[in-house]
């Protein structure tokens, strides 16, 4: 338990280090803003609030990373999935708020969105079952695709012309995921916990989620085992994008009520190293969200303030991502010493 | 013919010791390799063979001992310092690159700045194939040679620099019985031109067949060897007594008792019904060709309940498609299969699987089980989503934790626990694994594919009792293999596998092996 | 009018084919070496941009484009010796290190500029160019194809080099061996590590000065973010090509025609939203997998790391 939990702990710390080193190297001092950092994104009232709302999507679209990464599948796509999703929901949420009741636009906009992602993830879906083609490669072609294609819906059909930046209509605040208590957070933290907690639940405790890992971990036991491969493949990528799509559709029916032209948060690959120091645990990645996301939340404020951009938190990433490699790498060499 | 004494070695091993984690591989191993001399380096799987040739071969560094090369004390640093100092390696894996010509393999390892002189090869490559007495095209991509050939190219290059020592690790696992003897041929020409050879094998005939000195190694150890005037006054029985006298003195009886049956003798068989109605029957069966794959072409057999069919032929004869075939794998394109007297159905493994046929793979790592998974899981592989290990899709740990002790228990299986990862165990507790998880009461079919390969002595003879075992409880049983003497001691009729057909089918009687020898040559049933 | 308007157009395509096409040629030339020997080079992209960053800074302090390649070449193996350190030495995973090494130079040159050019932005003078006598004088096709930097010329000489190198010299037979069977090479006596090392050192040279072209030539400055997954593109092309450079070339001109669209519709007068003709060389990018993805190859060993003695 203590070695599982030094393996998260070391690469965050000497991430945070080496990252230190850099904004040293740049006139900055890091301890600075690191401490500005958690000020604001966690120990201040409305920075906490803030750090939150912006696990709700992070979660969503780890719990499509967790199905993807222990069925043996690198859906790097989730960002186009989850724009598109989102053009989805914010397209769709201010036309029907006019017939419908606001629970029931929240709850068709979610399907529609998970739908939308879902289809936007057939293409590499097929490519892999069909050809065997690397999915590295098709799901990030098919975000780049996705950033461009969400721009012209917004650009174009579903277009505000009421407003003189690029948006698509707006929906009321009042209609919007509805608040916890007597705060800002609205309920999509709840959906994406929820989301987290049954992806793992599904993963772990039933024949669906092992026979997912089986194909994973050996896609040719698995076809030996009996298992379809090319189905439960499908039914990853479905999966997988569709928690993402949920992610995005949570974000504009909880945050925005609209989506911008050019709005691209790129949450996708950012979270790819929290899913794998928590080694694909929906608990771990609970708690390492949350940390991502005061980084964040912190960051966006120490850009403003410190005249750090937000650009550090993707250093960051790359030398967590790049550190967690190194630890999982000794780990393994010890372990080889140690067998013997 | 062979070299007169007092002329120093060719290359001298002197005291040669590795450690590797765990295990002492060789433990103070001196040996001399006469040029004009068929070396036959003797062991069973884990004797430490592969350790020393890769010593010679610069591969791996001794930790203490050191080698001498005509006289001269030298460390072997690197493959390439071995091929400068004229030893060439033949390994048991071919080495060669499938999508490179013959001659553009041959080429491979020159200074990487400098353009290839295709001619200068081209002419070395005739000078050698003559010099072997083989005729291969060098234009072709190396992927698509018979295994056969593809060694003779490894020969070719093992020589290529002026070979001086030519080491053979177990070159003939892969070959046809014709294939073999056209080895001895080509080692017999070398070392009639001088060339020390050193020929590794496990197998006792082959090496009194061809070995011109005898060295048997044994967990590590040099333990003994005979010289090359007492081997030719020695019969082929005197020489293999002693041999085994070497290799299994004081070690488990039943063990070598096994050796020696696969020189002698073979186990009566339990006789079963054979006027009765096939458990399993094909008939006329076609698969889907893909690249690199050989498919089935046609193939008709039955096999009654009780009957153990053998399944020979040189790998890559389509051996692979027809059990994934029969284990619900891979669909036919056409013909027909029967289970139990019933069209078996385009259904998949579960299906077949409900109609009691199992399938034991011979890649147990790479497809029988899943490495980074538990023994537990891997017990129920199988099984995922069937009752009583999963209700409403809800997986029963306790149960499949419980389960896996039984199993355990029953079976052997030396694992810490349920828990460990699978890719821990040793490839006889895998083998016992998948025999336990296979073999149940439930089975009327059960196909073993390659069943001993690659297990030591021990695991192999448990492996076979337990074919014999439940082919007497009535299950009718396919043993496919390469070993052609594992066939002949098991099954009461052999098939014979080529190039996607089953050429003929032999009844294991007095002559069987040398008509199953021809046929795996793709010669017709006559 | 009419006639003006298409003489125009092509002049503008097929200017802009070239400047867009370059990048993607020399990193999709670079990803073939890298993929030949059995690395896959997830990290372009970072290498790319890196190169940009590099090769632009060079450029605007020394004022000398060649400078400015240079520097681009050498950024980019910079990133590519990190890839060399983690994955060939040590073998760790190409892929998330491949990730990393991407974002991390996304961060990175954001970071860079954000601190030195944010407020100015400045550019580069004008691209200085060799014209090719005779074959300048050329109407429409003259200026667009014979009126370049001499960097140009050299990457279509290069194309010819390199399969040259592939088919003639030892050091192609080693690298489709490193990938296809790396214990083969092994055992020929050639240092499978060190091959690969130097594959993917070459992948990031040329997937470097690919970059600083990108800045240099095609922007005159540095956008951060600037190649858009221009490398990701490179990898598709080197996948499709079969190790054969000439239809990189191919691919490369064929992307940068689609990519240059864009500003050639609107010399042109005709006025599509960019996002849209944004749309047009990824959109082509998952027609030609669907159509030709049965066609594409990659080596055995692809991914796998290479350690003496294991197999």
């Amino acid at each position: 338990m203590i070695f599982s939990t030094l393996r998260v702990v070391v690469p965050i710390v000497l991430a945070l280090v080496a990252g230190g080193l850099i904004l040293l190297a740049l006139g900055k001092d890091p301890l600075a803003y690191y401490d500005f950092v958690v000020q604001r994104g966690l120990l201040s009232w409305s920075g906490l609030q803030q750090t939150i709302i912006r696990s709700a999507p992070l979660l969503l679209i780890a719990a499509g990373l967790i199905v993807a990464f222990r069925a043996g599948i690198w859906n790097l796509g989730v960002d186009g999935q989850f724009l598109l999703a989102a053009v989805a929901s914010a397209a769709l949420a201010p036309l029907l708020i006019a017939a419908l009741p606001s629970w029931l636009t929240i709850v068709i906009c979610c399907a529609v969105s998970v739908l939308v992602a879902m289809s936007w993830s057939l293409v590499p879906a097929f490519l892999k079952t069909q050809y065997g083609l690397n999915e590295i490669i098709t799901t990030l072609m098919m975000t780049f695709l996705g950033i461009s294609f969400a721009n012209v819906l917004i650009k174009l059909p579903f277009n505000d012309p009421d407003n003189t930046v690029p948006q698509t209509m707006t929906l009321p605040v009042a209609d919007r995921l509805g608040r916890l208590f007597d705060t800002t957070i609205h309920g999509g933290i709840i959906i994406a916990l929820v989301a987290v907690l049954i992806t793992h639940f599904v993963m772990t405790r039933t024949a669906f989620g092992l026979r997912l890992q089986i194909v994973g971990a050996n896609p040719r036991a698995a076809k030996h085992a009996g298992l379809n491969v090319g189905r439960l493949t499908y039914a990853t990528f479905a999966l997988s994008a569709g928690l993402a799509g949920l992610g995005g559709a949570v974000e504009i029916l909880g945050v925005w009520g609209t989506m911008r032209a050019d709005w691209n948060p790129a949450y996708g690959l950012l979270v790819v190293p929290l899913v794998f120091l928590a080694r694909f645990n929906g608990i771990a990645v609970i708690a390492l969200t949350l940390f991502f996301a005061i980084l964040m939340i912190g960051g966006e404020s120490a850009s403003r303030r410190l005249g750090v951009p937000n650009f550090y938190v993707l250093v960051l990433v790359a030398l967590l991502l790049i550190f967690l490699a190194l630890v999982e790498y000794l780990d393994h060499l010890s372990r080889r010493r140690k067998k013997a | 013919m062979t070299p007169a004494a007092g002329r120093a070695p060719a290359v001298a091993l002197r005291g040669i010791t590795k450690r590797f984690p765990g295990v002492l591989a060789n433990d103070a191993i001196s040996l001399a390799l006469h040029g004009g001399e068929v070396h036959a380096l003797l062991g069973e799987n884990g004797a430490g063979k592969s350790t020393l040739i890769g010593i010679l071969a610069g591969m791996l560094q001794p930790d203490e001992g050191h080698i001498e090369i005509a006289g001269a004390r030298v460390r072997i640093n690197s493959p390439h310092h071995s091929l400068r100092l004229r030893i060439g390696t033949v390994f048991q894996h071919v080495l060669l690159v499938n999508s490179l010509t013959v001659i553009e393999n041959l080429m491979l390892g020159g200074a990487w700045w400098r353009r290839h002189d295709r001619r200068a090869a081209l002419g070395r490559f005739g000078e050698i194939s003559q010099l072997l007495g083989v005729d291969i095209d060098p234009h072709v991509p190396a992927g698509r040679l018979s295994l056969g050939q593809q060694q003779q190219v490894e020969i070719i290059r093992a020589l290529w620099h002026g070979g001086n020592v030519l080491v053979l690790d177990e070159p003939t696992s892969m070959l046809t019985p014709q294939g073999v003897e056209e080895l001895g041929g080509v080692m017999r020409r070398l070392a009639e031109e001088g060339v020390a050879i050193v020929f590794v094998t496990h197998k006792l005939r082959e090496a009194y067949a061809f070995g011109d000195r005898i060295s048997v190694l044994r967990r590590g150890r040099l333990v003994g060897g005979i010289a090359p005037e007492r081997l030719r006054a020695m019969g082929e029985e005197e020489a293999t007594n002693e041999i085994i006298r070497l290799m299994f003195e004081d070690s488990d009886g039943a063990d070598a008792k096994t050796l020696v049956r696969e020189g002698h003798g073979r186990r009566a068989r339990a006789e079963f019904d054979r006027s009765g109605p096939a458990a399993i029957g094909l008939e006329n069966v076609v698969t889907a060709a893909a690249p690199g794959e050989c498919a089935l072409g046609g193939v008709s057999f039955s096999v009654r309940p009780g009957e153990v069919f053998g399944i020979a032929g040189v790998d890559g004869n389509g051996q692979k498609h027809l059990a994934e075939l029969l284990a619900g794998q891979r669909p036919a394109l056409s013909g027909t299969i029967e289970v139990g007297g019933q069209p078996a159905g385009p259904g998949g493994v579960a299906a077949r699987r409900r109609l009691g046929v199992r399938y034991i793979s011979d890649e147990r790592l790479g497809e029988a089980t899943v490495a980074g998974h538990s023994v537990a899981t891997n017990l129920v592989l199988k099984e995922i989503g069937a009752p009583p290990y999963w209700r409403d899709g809800m997986t029963q740990w306790r149960r499949i934790f419980s389960h896996a002790r039984h199993v355990i228990e029953e079976h052997d299986i030396r694992t810490p626990s349920e828990h460990t990862l699978l890719g821990r165990l040793s490839g006889g507790n895998i083998q016992k694994l998948l025999l336990a998880r296979e073999i149940s009461t439930d089975a009327s079919v059960v196909i073993f594919n390659k069943p001993t390969h690659g297990l030591d002595l021990h695991n192999t003879r448990l492996a076979r009792q337990r074919i014999v075992k439940s082919a007497e409880s009535g299950i009718a049983t396919i043993v496919i293999s390469t070993e052609l003497d594992e066939l002949l001691e098991l099954c009461h009729r052999i098939g014979v596998m080529f190039a996607g057909e089953l050429r003929g089918i032999v009844d294991n009687q007095a002559g069987a092996e040398a008509r199953i020898g021809r046929l795996m040559t793709g010669a017709k049933a006559a | 009018m009419g006639g003006l308007l298409t003489e125009t157009f092509i002049a503008s395509l097929l200017f802009g084919a070239v400047t867009v096409g370059i990048p993607l040629l020399l990193a999709g030339l670079g990803e073939q070496i890298s993929e030949k020997a059995g690395v896959l080079n997830i990290g372009i992209e970072g290498m790319m941009l890196m190169g940009a960053y590099g090769g632009f800074v060079a450029a605007y302090y020394s004022e000398s484009f060649w400078l400015g390649f240079l520097a681009g070449g050498v950024s980019g193996m910079a990133v590519a010796a990190l890839m060399v350190l983690f994955c060939v030495l040590l073998g760790m995973n190409q892929i998330v290190i491949g990730i990393a090494l991407t974002i991390g130079a996304e961060g990175l040159t954001a970071l860079l500029h954000h601190f030195q050019f944010s407020r100015s932005y400045p550019r580069l003078s004008e691209v200085p160019t060799l014209d090719i006598a005779g074959l300048s004088d050329i109407p429409v096709i003259g200026p667009a194809l014979f009126e370049r930097h001499p960097l140009v010329y050299l990457a279509i000489v290069l194309v010819v080099a390199i399969a040259w190198l592939f088919r003639r010299s030892h050091i192609g037979l080693n690298l489709q061996a490193a990938g296809d069977h790396p214990a083969a090479l092994d055992a020929a006596g050639i240092d499978v590590k060190l091959t690969r090392s130097l594959a993917v050192l070459a992948t990031g040279l040329l997937a470097g000065i690919g970059g600083a072209f990108m800045a240099d030539v095609g922007a005159g400055l540095f956008v951060p973010f600037m190649t858009h997954g221009a490398g990701f593109i490179a990898i598709v092309l080197a996948m499709l090509a079969r190790g054969k450079p000439l239809w990189v070339l191919l691919g490369a001109a064929l992307f940068g025609a689609s990519l240059a669209l864009t500003t050639a519709l609107q010399v042109a007068g005709l006025n599509i939203p960019t996002d849209i003709v944004q749309m047009l060389p990824f959109a082509m990018v998952i027609v030609v997998l669907v159509l030709f993805a049965r066609h594409s190859y990659l080596p055995p060993a692809l991914g796998l790391p290479y350690h003496r003695g294991e197999r």
